[in-house]
C-alpha cells in the first residue's frame, strides 16, 4: 500500500474546476497543469480503486485486482502506459472510446464491470487529461490474469446484445435551468465518481434499473443504500454539510463510510475540493423519492424481544435511546442503513463487524466488533426487526433465515 | 549469525504510551523512527471488543494483559540479607506486555505532579532542614514550569476530564488549589460524580479540605484531539483498570496516537521483537543501535543513530545493566546509579458500609473520583513530623467487578456462609476512601541483576530489594486516620481500616507504579540520565518513564510521565539534532 499511498500524499488538488472551463491540450505537450487536472479526475473517478490489486499490495493503477460480480470474478486492466501488458500502445482516441463507447483498443467489447455505462458521460477534455496523467505513471508489466466467468460470457460478442439492450452512447448534456454547481455535481456523481455503479438497483442482467435510479442497490451482499434527498429519499435528513463531510472527512452526525464505501472516501473523495463535494450534495439532496409504503407490523413479542437484545449489547456505544454518539457511533434511530429496504448491510454489520475508514481528517480506526459468534440467527433477526420498527422511518421486519443466508455466505466467503 | 537491518533514525525500545509520543514527535520532525516491541500488536476491535472484554477470568484472574512470568519475571527479596526468590505470580504490581503497554489497562487518573516534587530535596532541605543520610532523595533537574506545556499537551491528546484549580496562578473554585499552574483549563469537564463522591465532597469539606474531581482520561464527554483522533463517552462500565477499553472511551495510545501515526511514512513497527542490549561502537563512545530477537529465534542487529528506552521501568533498568551501561548501583558504597533509587508507594484504604443508602460501584469508571490534595507533597507543614511528602485522599468508585471486588465489613470472615452474607448485603452499599501514598528514596532499596535466576533465554533476572522506609511508615500512619475520619463523616453504618503495616508484601495488589533505576539529575555521579533525560555516558541514548523518577510522589505517575518524555523529544529536535552531544556538559 505504501506505493499507492505516497501518490496520494503527492498529490496536489487541481479541484473545483468548471465544466469544460480547461480546453484540450495540444497532444505533444503535457503541461503540469493538464497531468495535474487528470490526475484530480482520476482521483475523482477513483480509477485507482478498481485497477490496483490492493488485496495482494500491488503496484498502484497495474491492474489484476478481482471484481466480484454476479457472473464472476473479473479482473481489472494494467492503466500504466506498458506496452505490453498496459495502455502504453493506446491513443488519445482509443482511450476516449473504452470511456465513451465501452470498446477496447482491438475493438473488442468491455465488461460493463467497468463503468463505461456511466464514464460515456465524461468530457472528451476529462478523458484527455486522465490520460495525459496515466501516461506520466512508471510504467508496470503487470499481465492480467484470466476472468473467471461461466461460458458463454467468456466471448465478448456477447456483451453486444447487452449493450444494445442496456447501454447508450451519450454524452453529458447540462441543464440550463438549473445552477453551475448542480450540473457540476450531477457530472461528478454520475460521471466521474459514478456512484450509480452501486447505488442503483439493478436487474438480473447486472444493468441499472432506470427507476431506482440511486435509490440503492447491492453489490457484493452489501446494499448500498439510498442517496436520494428530497423529503423521501435516503438521506433526506442529511444536510449539505453532512454529505460534504461524510465524504472530506469520512465522517458525519449519521454514519461513517465502511468497507466499499471507505475505499472510495479513501482513495477518492477525501482528496477531492471542498467545492466538488459540495456540487455533488446538493446535486443528491435535490433528488426526491417516491413516498415509502408502510411496511406490515412485527409481532410484539419479537419487538421486545429484540429491545432486550438490543439494551444488552448495543446500548453501551450506540446509547440506550438509539441516538449513538454522532461522528462516532452511528444513531441508529435515524440509520439509512438499519431502515433501508433490503437489510443486507445492517445484517453483514451486525454478524461480521464493520470499520470506519480511517482518514486523513479522522485518522481513528474506529470499529464494530463483530456479533456472529454471540447472537443466533433468531437473535439477529429479532434485533433488527425491533431497530427497523422503533426507527423515524420504519421498516418491514428480518426473518431468522435471511440472517442465517447471510451468515453462511460470511463463512464460506 | 546475527542479521543486520538498515540503519534508521532513531530506535524506540518498547512501544506503550512513551514510545508512542517519542515516535509521533520525532516522526513529526521528519526522523525515521522504528519502534521494536516484545509483545503484540494489539487494537480496540480485534483485542479487547465490547463483546469480550469485560472478561474477569481472563483478565482479572488470569493476566492476559500482562507480561508472562513464566518468560521472565523478577526476584524479589526486602533487604540486602535475605535471598531474593522470583516471583512466580504477579501481584502487587502488573507489568505489560504489548503494543500500547500499560496505557491500555490503565485507569486513566491523570495527575500531574506537584511543583515542589520536582525539588523534593532542595525544597524539603530548605523548610525542614537536612533530610537523614540514607534518604537518597533529589531533585530531578527539570522543573514544573519547563514541563508544563508538555502537561498541557498530554492533557489534551488525551482529552483529560476534569476541573482547573490554578489558572495561570489564579485559584478557580472546584478544582485542586494546591496544583502547579496550569496554562489552560482541562480540555474536557469532569466526570458524572456518583452518591460516594458526593458523601466524600460533603465530609472533605466538613473538615475544611478542598475536594475537587479527579483528572479523568476516561472521557465524559466525546472529544477529538489535535492528531484528530476521537474519543468517545465513557458508559461507566468499570472495567478500566486491567482491561482494554472496547467503548473508545479510555485515552491510551491506541485511542489517541497510534493511528495517527501508522499513516507517515517514516515509521514503523516490528511487533514480536524483544530487544536482549543496547549496543556500543567501538570505542563505548555512544549506542550503535540495538540487537533484538524475533519470535522466530533469529537475532537482529539493528544500527540507529539515537536509541531510546520507552520499555517498562523496571526493564529499562535491566536493559542497561545488561548492555553494560552505566555503573550499577552499590547500596553498600552507595557508588553508582543504575538501579539506584527504585521506589514504589504506600496505599491504604478505608472502607465505608451504608446501611440503606446504594452506592452501586458497578457504575465506575477508573478515574470517577473526589480528591483532596489537603495532605499531598508540602501542601501542609511536616514540622515535627518526621518524614516529608504525602499523598492524596481519593473516594473513587473503579469497578464493582465481582470476581476482583466484595468489600466485607470487619470481623466477616474470608469465606463461608456468614462471609457470603456479608457479600450480597453489602455489594452495593460500599465506597472506598483511599490514600495515594508517596514513597521516598532509600540508600537501601534498589534494583540489581539476580545472581541466581535467569529468564527463559538463560540472562539474569531483575532483583528487586525493597521495603517500606520509616518516611512512608510514618507518612502512612498520619494520613489514614485523615482518611479514616473523611469516610466517617461520610454517614455511613461502619467503616472498615485497610492500614499498610508490617513489611512490603509483593502479593496484595498496590499500584503498578514502579519508579526509579533509571532516574534523572544533575550529576552524572548520582543520576543515570540528566535533565533532558539523556544518558550521562552515551549521548545518543535517552529513557523515558517512571524509572527517571528520583522518588515516587503521591500520585499516579502517567501524566509526568508523559510531560517528560514530551519534554524529551523536544529537546532531541530542538537541542540534539542540531548538535549531537551531550546537552549538559559537567
Amino acid at each position: 500500500m505504501r506505493r499507492l499511498r505516497d501518490m496520494l500524499l503527492a498529490s496536489t488538488l487541481a479541484g473545483g474546476l468548471g465544466l469544460g472551463a480547461v480546453p484540450s491540450a495540444p497532444a505533444q505537450e503535457l503541461a503540469f497543469s493538464q497531468v495535474e487536472r487528470g490526475r484530480y479526475l482520476a482521483t475523482a473517478a477513483d480509477c485507482m480503486a478498481c485497477h490496483t490489486n490492493i488485496e495482494e499490495d500491488g503496484e498502484a493503477y497495474a491492474g489484476g485486482r478481482g471484481l466480484e460480480t454476479p457472473f464472476g470474478v473479473i479482473y481489472s486492466a494494467n492503466l500504466t502506459p506498458d506496452e505490453t501488458t498496459g495502455i502504453g500502445r493506446w491513443s488519445r482516441d482509443e482511450f476516449y472510446r473504452a470511456l465513451n463507447e465501452g470498446v477496447g483498443r482491438d475493438g473488442e467489447h468491455l465488461y460493463p464491470a467497468m463503468p463505461y455505462t456511466h464514464f460515456t458521460l465524461i468530457s472528451r477534455a476529462d478523458a484527455d487529461a486522465i490520460y495525459d496523467y496515466l501516461f506520466t505513471l512508471e510504467p508496470v508489466r503487470n499481465e492480467r490474469p484470466e476472468n473467471e466467468l461461466p461460458f458463454p460470457l467468456t466471448l465478448r460478442q456477447t456483451l453486444a446484445g447487452w449493450k444494445m439492450l442496456f447501454f447508450e452512447q451519450r454524452e453529458f448534456a447540462v441543464d440550463p435551468d438549473r445552477p453551475q454547481e448542480w450540473n457540476r455535481g450531477r457530472y461528478l456523481v454520475d460521471a466521474l465518481a459514478h456512484c450509480g455503479a452501486c447505488h442503483t438497483g439493478k436487474n438480473v442482467l447486472g444493468a441499472d434499473k432506470d427507476d431506482e435510479y440511486l435509490r440503492g442497490g447491492t453489490l457484493e451482499n452489501w446494499f448500498a443504500p439510498n442517496i436520494r434527498g428530497g423529503v423521501n429519499g435516503g438521506i433526506a435528513d442529511w444536510e449539505v454539510e453532512d454529505i460534504v463531510r461524510f465524504l472530506r472527512d469520512g465522517r458525519a452526525r449519521h454514519t461513517a463510510p465502511m468497507q466499499r464505501m471507505g475505499e472510495v472516501v479513501g482513495l477518492s473523495t477525501q482528496h477531492l475540493a471542498e467545492e466538488d463535494l459540495r456540487a455533488m450534495a446538493v446535486y443528491l439532496k435535490s433528488l426526491d423519492d417516491r413516498p415509502r409504503e408502510a411496511p406490515e407490523a412485527p409481532d410484539q413479542a419479537r419487538l421486545e424481544i429484540g429491545a432486550a437484545i438490543y439494551f444488552d449489547n448495543c446500548a453501551a456505544c450506540h446509547a440506550a435511546d438509539r441516538a449513538g454518539v454522532p461522528y462516532i457511533f452511528a444513531p441508529l434511530g435515524s440509520s439509512n442503513k438499519v431502515a433501508a429496504e433490503d437489510p443486507s448491510t445492517a445484517i453483514r454489520i451486525i454478524l461480521g463487524g464493520a470499520r470506519a475508514e480511517a482518514t486523513r481528517a479522522a485518522p481513528s480506526q474506529l470499529a464494530m466488533p463483530p456479533f456472529a459468534w454471540k447472537l443466533s440467527d433468531r437473535q439477529v433477526a429479532d434485533l433488527l426487526t425491533y431497530l427497523r420498527h422503533a426507527g423515524e422511518r420504519k421498516a418491514g421486519p428480518v426473518s431468522a433465515s435471511q440472517v442465517e443466508d447471510m451468515r453462511r455466505y460470511l463463512e464460506e466467503k | 549469525m546475527t542479521k543486520q537491518r538498515p540503519r534508521v533514525d532513531v530506535v524506540l525500545i518498547g512501544f506503550g504510551w512513551t514510545g508512542a509520543m517519542y515516535a509521533e514527535k520525532l516522526t513529526a520532525a521528519g526522523l525515521e523512527v522504528l519502534a521494536l516491541e516484545r509483545g503484540p500488536w494489539r487494537d480496540t476491535h480485534s483485542d479487547f471488543a465490547t463483546t469480550f472484554a469485560q472478561d474477569e477470568l481472563r483478565y482479572y484472574w488470569r493476566h492476559a494483559m500482562f507480561q508472562e512470568a513464566s518468560q521472565e519475571t523478577l526476584t524479589f527479596r526486602n533487604n540486602s540479607a535475605q535471598t531474593a526468590l522470583p516471583m512466580r505470580r504477579w501481584g502487587s504490581f502488573l507489568p505489560g506486555n504489548g503494543v500500547g503497554g500499560a496505557g491500555v489497562h490503565w485507569n486513566g487518573q491523570t495527575y500531574r505532579f506537584l511543583p515542589s516534587d520536582f525539588v523534593a530535596r532542595s525544597h524539603n532541605e530548605e523548610r525542614y532542614g537536612p533530610l537523614p543520610p540514607d534518604m537518597t532523595v533529589q531533585d530531578y533537574g527539570v522543573t514544573y514550569d519547563e514541563l508544563e506545556p508538555h502537561f498541557d499537551h498530554f492533557d489534551k491528546i488525551c482529552g483529560i476530564g476534569g476541573q482547573a484549580g490554578n489558572l495561570r496562578g489564579e485559584i478557580l473554585p472546584g478544582g485542586n488549589p494546591f496544583e502547579g499552574p496550569r496554562s489552560d483549563h482541562y480540555p474536557t469537564p469532569p466526570m458524572q460524580m456518583t452518591f460516594s463522591q458526593d458523601r466524600f465532597g460533603e465530609a472533605a469539606r466538613q473538615l475544611g479540605l478542598s475536594p475537587f474531581p479527579v483528572p479523568s482520561a476516561n472521557m465524559s464527554r466525546a472529544y477529538v484531539n489535535p492528531l484528530g483522533m476521537q474519543l468517545a463517552p465513557c458508559t461507566y462500565c468499570g472495567y478500566c483498570e486491567k482491561y482494554g477499553c472496547g467503548n473508545y472511551s479510555k485515552a491510551s495510545p491506541q485511542t489517541t496516537i497510534l493511528p495517527a501515526l501508522m499513516q507517515r511514512r517514516n515509521f514503523s513497527l516490528r511487533t514480536n521483537s524483544e530487544v536482549l542490549s543496547v549496543e556500543k561502537t567501538a570505542d563505548g563512545s555512544r549506542a550503535s543501535g540495538v540487537t533484538y530477537v524475533d519470535t522466530s529465534g533469529e537475532v537482529v542487529f539493528q544500527p540507529a543513530e539515537i536509541v531510546v528506552l520507552c520499555a517498562y521501568p523496571l526493564q529499562n533498568t535491566r536493559l542497561l545493566l545488561l548492555s553494560n551501561i552505566g555503573t550499577p548501583y552499590d547500596p553498600r558504597s552507595g557508588e553508582g546509579v543504575v538501579g539506584k533509587n527504585y521506589c514504589y508507594q504506600v496505599m491504604s484504604s478505608v472502607t465505608v458500609f451504608f446501611e440503606e443508602e446504594h452506592t452501586n460501584g458497578f457504575v465506575g469508571a477508573g478515574a470517577l473520583g473526589m480528591a483532596v490534595d489537603d495532605y499531598n507533597g508540602d501542601n501542609f507543614d511536616h514540622s515535627g513530623l518526621g518524614f516529608i511528602g504525602g499523598g492524596y485522599i481519593a473516594c473513587n468508585t473503579t469497578n464493582a467487578r465481582p470476581i476482583e471486588s466484595h468489600p466485607v465489613p470487619e470481623g466477616v470472615p474470608n469465606w463461608g456462609s456468614r462471609w457470603k452474607r456479608a457479600v450480597r448485603e453489602n455489594f452495593l452499599k460500599t465506597a472506598d476512601v483511599g490514600v495515594h501514598g508517596a514513597s521516598m528514596a532509600h540508600r537501601g532499596n534498589h534494583l540489581d541483576l539476580d545472581p541466581t535466576y535467569t529468564d527463559a533465554r538463560g540472562r539474569p533476572l531483575l532483583r528487586m530489594t525493597y521495603d517500606f522506609t520509616l518516611n512512608d511508615r510514618r507518612l502512612t500512619a498520619h494520613l489514614t486516620p485523615v482518611a479514616e475520619e473523611i469516610a466517617r463523616g461520610m454517614g455511613g453504618r461502619e467503616i472498615k481500616v485497610n492500614a499498610r503495616r508490617g513489611s512490603y508484601d509483593t502479593m496484595p495488589y498496590q499500584t503498578t507504579h514502579n519508579t526509579g533505576g533509571t532516574i534523572m539529575g544533575t550529576d552524572p555521579a548520582t543520576s543515570v540520565v540528566n535533565r533532558y533525560c539523556q544518558s550521562w555516558d552515551l549521548p545518543n541514548l535517552f529513557v523515558s518513564g517512571a524509572g527517571l523518577f528520583p522518588q515516587n510522589a503521591g500520585y499516579n505517575p502517567t501524566a509526568t510521565v508523559a510531560a517528560l518524555a514530551y519534554w524529551s523529544a523536544e529537546a532531541i529536535v530542538s537541542r540534539y539534532l542540531p548538535d549531537p552531544g551531550p546537552l549538559v556538559r559537567t
